[in-house]
């Protein structure tokens, strides 16, 4: 009897238990963790290189923001050419090639686009020393105007001084 | 008023109006092709719309840059969406059929459409003179720095581009390009550019 019951139990116990699953083999959790893994970084590459490069419909759009064909299109030549093993440099270049330094959303820091590199950073010292000269001027302007109405106030109260003296009886 | 100091405000403001003004008389949309002068990029892509006698291919076959080497090649990127392609397509067939007995090719190569749309298209407007080819993912129209419809390249028979058109190409301009390739003195052919180097 103490025999059966065990096996009941057992059997209970065994059916309410949760479903075993034989684990995967190691090779085939680890070929698709590092596909992903590679088609993340891959992915990543292709975005880097797609933000930079212009829309060539849109206005001031990356092929990466952009939803047209052509930008879609561009960015799986983008991804090919990465696969390839080309590097970004080496796919901005191609693209560089066939549409101008235009297809570049900042364009490269040498020749004349330093002036669009500088320009702000000059521009913005010059307006600071416009405004540190302005100040100092005011600053300047009110004090010698401090300094002068001072100097009246105690000509005056000399003035004053003196009046008062001339006016006491004797 | 303080001379000095308007002369000196001026100085400084005269170079940004300067840019400013140089800026106004650019057109912001026109892109300035790198391609003019240099090979022309290969391709090798497939007729869908055969064209008509003495230009047609046949549907199917491949058309390669490769193998117009010595022909001057005009190179015309459309599709049936494109208004303004409507506009060139008498023009473009026209020429085509005045130079049909010189060393000249046509080449049309429909842009992100379908081909049945491209051949009802080509049905509407009353026929195509030369075959078109299919560029699939636009692979080609990117090679040649295309942004927009229509776009025309004349390649001289060195296989370099010649010349760009961006827009209507009109009959005149084209066939003034045609003729002064053609009377232009043979040059040796240039290397060409590997489609593995994009």
């Amino acid at each position: 009897m103490i025999a059966l019951v065990a096996v009941v139990v057992a059997a209970t116990l065994a059916l309410a238990s949760p479903q075993v699953v034989t684990p995967p083999p190691v090779s085939a959790i680890v070929v698709p963790t590092q596909r992903s893994t590679a088609d993340s970084i891959l992915e990543a590459r292709t975005t880097e290189v797609a933000k930079g490069l212009r829309c060539p419909i849109c206005q001031g759009l990356s092929i990466q923001d952009s939803p047209s064909e052509i930008s879609q299109q561009m960015r799986a030549l983008v991804k090919e050419q990465l696969r390839t093993g080309k590097s970004p440099d080496d796919v901005r270049a191609y693209f560089v090639s066939k549409y101008s330094e235009w297809i570049l959303l900042a364009p490269e820091a040498k020749g004349f686009n330093l002036v669009a590199y500088l320009a702000p950073a000059l521009l913005f010292l010059g307006g600071l020393g416009t405004i540190a000269l302005v100040v100092r001027r005011w600053t300047a302007a009110g004090e010698s105007a401090g300094e002068s109405a001072g100097e009246s106030a105690v000509a005056q109260g000399a003035v004053a001084a003196d009046a008062g003296q001339s006016t006491q009886p004797d | 008023m303080n001379w000095r100091r308007a002369a000196l405000a001026a100085a400084a403001a005269a170079p940004v109006i300067a840019l400013l003004a140089w800026g106004m008389t650019r057109d912001p949309k026109e892109i300035v092709s790198p391609l003019p002068g240099r090979n022309a990029p290969e391709f090798a892509l497939g007729v869908f719309a055969p064209g008509e006698p003495p230009l047609a291919r046949k549907v199917g076959d491949t058309i390669a840059l490769a193998s117009m080497r010595g022909k001057i090649v005009v190179f015309n990127f459309w599709a049936s969406w494109c208004l303004e392609c409507r506009v060139e397509h008498k023009d473009l067939s026209f020429v085509a059929q005045q130079n049909a007995s010189k060393s000249v090719q046509f080449v049309g190569v429909l842009y992100n459409d379908v081909p049945s749309a491209g051949l009802e298209w080509i049905g509407k407007m009353g026929g195509q003179a030369y075959p078109s080819v299919l560029d699939q993912g636009a692979r080609t129209a990117i090679d040649y720095g295309l942004y927009g419809v229509p776009e025309t390249f004349v390649i001289d028979a060195a296989g370099r581009v010649a010349y760009k058109h961006t827009g209507p190409i009109p009959a005149a301009l084209l066939q003034a390009k045609i003729d002064s390739l053609l009377a232009a003195p043979a040059v040796q052919s240039p290397a060409v550019q590997s489609p593995a180097s994009r």
